[in-house]
């Protein structure tokens, strides 16, 4: 256990240093200087020096990628171009802001998910398992961002039952959970819902499916176990892949949470990218997706790890 | 010598004439009615957007503040009107040529690039390997719509910029899959047989290795189109793919958004497009992939 817990973290390390190369590189992949936009068009030359100066923007690419690596691994991402504040606490609060609903969401679709994967699985080719799997393809194939409109539109506009868009009663600050606070969360993490429930209804669809064609299931059944008993055998041997699904899904939902934050207006890592973005303030752009990608990449450690622990045969693989 | 080049030819034989397996797949898919529905729709899609000209019963780009947001079913706008009172039936139409072009461009792109680099990595494997596949998971490792909207982020807005970044999201998916399935087939007698008779590495891959590889990956680019079809109006939908005033189906979305209140089922309508278009391209490649597992 130690050993693979070692051995898996071993072979993360490459590729997090992978991440961090292409996270450098995203600002000098943009076209012009990452100045221009911050400066005013008459600067003077000399001012247009002193600020690349300031910024390290004048030493050669590999003195910078190792200043930049340095400085991160202190904790410090820089200074925002626009606001002038660090983007550690910026990043800090929408990344809170963001895992809130991407926790929320992957429970509701891991439940869901479950359920329908279970069911199909359980009554695969019939009817049942044609709806069940209908509903999962719908899942993963409808423009969440979309779903989110029509869901503000019915909820919020027509029937008037929960806000349409916001992080909270009173701006972001706050995440006191309760009912006032929760109703700013239900409709974008029941939107962002639809993609896990979709994802993990397929995988655990196929998982039961598997299972019950084993030898086991059939030994479990013949020795005389009801239903119910030989069913929560086949639940048993599903749930760490099922679990591991789930983990990796939390990580795709808060990379990807940008489209449904925008439809909420919801202040997380979304709404800084953004910002960033449009405002081309390339050291929020770069720390923002720094830590979004940084997050998948131990997440998907800490996902492996668990499982092996739940389920040793994932070590012999 | 003479026996080993015999035995090459008879492995040769299957595959040199084998559309046996393919119009096979033609066959099974051509019977499945959910498959072929889809496929009906995706054609239509299609037609609609080469001859938009010639359907579209109005100027998109005619805008008229008298009319901003007229409800569907009005005279003269079956769809109603956008929120500068341009005919949404008409911008419908015209909008499928773009977010066709930018949902169906990356995946074949991206299987040419992805199939090539896993092939390559596949079938030299060790240090060549090594490199590609080391490079590929580090790009693999970002979150999909995360790297998309990183991309085009820092390259700027833009149609173009909106393509490349989806391509790129799509070649580390696609290269594994192409790496996994070739380390696989090149371990098979087979390949052993044809090397050992002389073969070049060139030809068998050509004959060999391409033949049993490119169908598994051919499915798993299939389940792509759906999600680019997403992922490239998602990215218009944030202001980073194609600009107004050109009709594009996720910026219609976008610039609609502030309409919910007033023409909710308007605003409604260039989603719904996005949302016939992917599941239509995903039932089908549902149905090619059941088609061509011949085990079920």
């Amino acid at each position: 256990m130690l050993f693979y817990t070692l051995k898996r973290f071993i072979l993360t390390v490459p590729v997090a240093i992978g991440v961090s190369l292409v996270c450098f590189m995203l600002v000098h992949l943009a076209p012009g200087d990452p100045l221009t936009a911050v400066l005013p068009t008459d600067a003077s030359a000399e001012l247009q020096a002193q600020m690349r100066t300031l910024y390290g923007f004048d030493k050669p690419l590999p003195v910078q990628y190792g200043l930049w690596i340095w400085r991160v691994l202190h904790g410090d991402l820089g200074q925002s171009i626009a606001t002038g504040r660090p983007v550690v606490s910026e990043v800090f609060n929408a990344v809170t802001n963001s895992l809130v609903i991407a926790a929320a969401a992957t429970l509701i679709g891991f439940v869901l998910g479950s359920l329908l994967g279970i069911v199909a699985g359980y009554y695969q080719g019939t009817w049942v398992d044609r709806a069940a799997s209908l509903i999962s393809s719908l899942g993963v194939s409808v423009p969440h961002y979309w779903l989110g409109m029509v869901l503000v539109i019915v909820f919020s506009v027509q029937l008037g039952w929960l806000p349409a868009t916001g992080g909270g009663p009173d701006g972001s600050a706050n995440r006191s959970f309760d009912w006032n606070y929760l109703r700013f969360l239900i409709l974008p993490a029941v939107t962002m819902s639809v993609i896990p429930m979709g994802i993990i209804a397929r995988s655990v669809r196929a998982l039961v499916g598997e299972i019950l064609t084993q030898e086991f299931v059939q030994a479990l059944a013949a020795k005389g176990l009801t239903e119910r008993g030989v069913f929560r055998h086949v639940l048993k041997n599903a749930a760490p892949t099922a679990f591991a699904v789930m983990g990796l899904q939390l990580g795709y939902l808060l990379g990807g949470s940008i489209l449904i934050e925008t439809v909420f207006s919801w202040p997380g890592t979304g709404f800084l990218l953004n910002a960033a973005i449009f405002q081309r303030d390339l050291p929020l752009l770069q720390g923002t997706i720094l830590v979004l990608a940084l997050f998948f990449v131990f997440l998907n450690l800490a996902v492996d790890v668990v499982q092996s622990a739940i389920d040793p045969r994932v070590q012999r693989t | 010598m003479s026996v080993l080049q015999l035995s090459t030819a008879s492995v040769l034989q299957p595959i040199a004439r084998s559309p046996g397996y393919w119009s096979g797949v033609v066959r099974r898919v051509s019977r499945d009615p959910v498959a072929m529905t889809a496929l009906l729709v995706i054609v239509s899609l299609i037609l609609m957007a080469v001859f938009a000209s010639s359907i579209a019963p109005s100027d998109p780009f005619k805008s008229s503040m008298l009319r901003r947001l007229k409800p569907i079913g009005t005279p003269g706008f079956p769809l109603g009107a956008d929120e500068l009172g341009r005919d949404m039936l008409s911008r419908l139409i015209y909008g499928a040529r773009l977010s066709l072009l930018m949902g169906l461009t990356p995946v074949p792109i991206a299987f040419v690039i992805g199939s090539a680099l896993g092939i390559t990595a596949g079938y030299t494997g060790g240090l060549t390997n090594t490199l590609i596949m080391r490079t590929i998971d580090v790009f693999y490792a970002f979150p999909s719509v995360l790297l998309a909207v990183a991309l085009s982020g820092a390259l700027g807005a833009g149609l173009t910029n909106a393509l490349v970044s989806i391509t790129l999201v799509f070649i580390p998916p696609i290269a594994r899959v192409a790496e996994s399935v070739t380390t696989q087939v090149r371990s098979l007698d087979y390949i052993d047989a044809a090397r050992a008779s002389g073969a070049h590495a060139w030809t068998i891959i050509r004959v060999h290795v391409l033949g049993n590889v490119l169908g598994p990956i051919f499915v798993y680019a299939t389940g792509l189109v759906s999600v680019s079809m997403i992922l490239a109006s998602g990215l218009s939908f944030l202001g980073l793919g194609v600009r107004p005033p050109e009709p594009e189906w996720g910026l219609m979305l976008n610039t609609l958004r502030t309409a919910i209140y007033n023409q909710p089922l308007v605003a409604a309508l260039p989603g719904a497009m996005i949302f016939i278009t992917s599941i239509a391209f995903n039932v089908l490649a549902d149905g090619l992939r059941s088609a061509m597992d011949v085990k079920s």
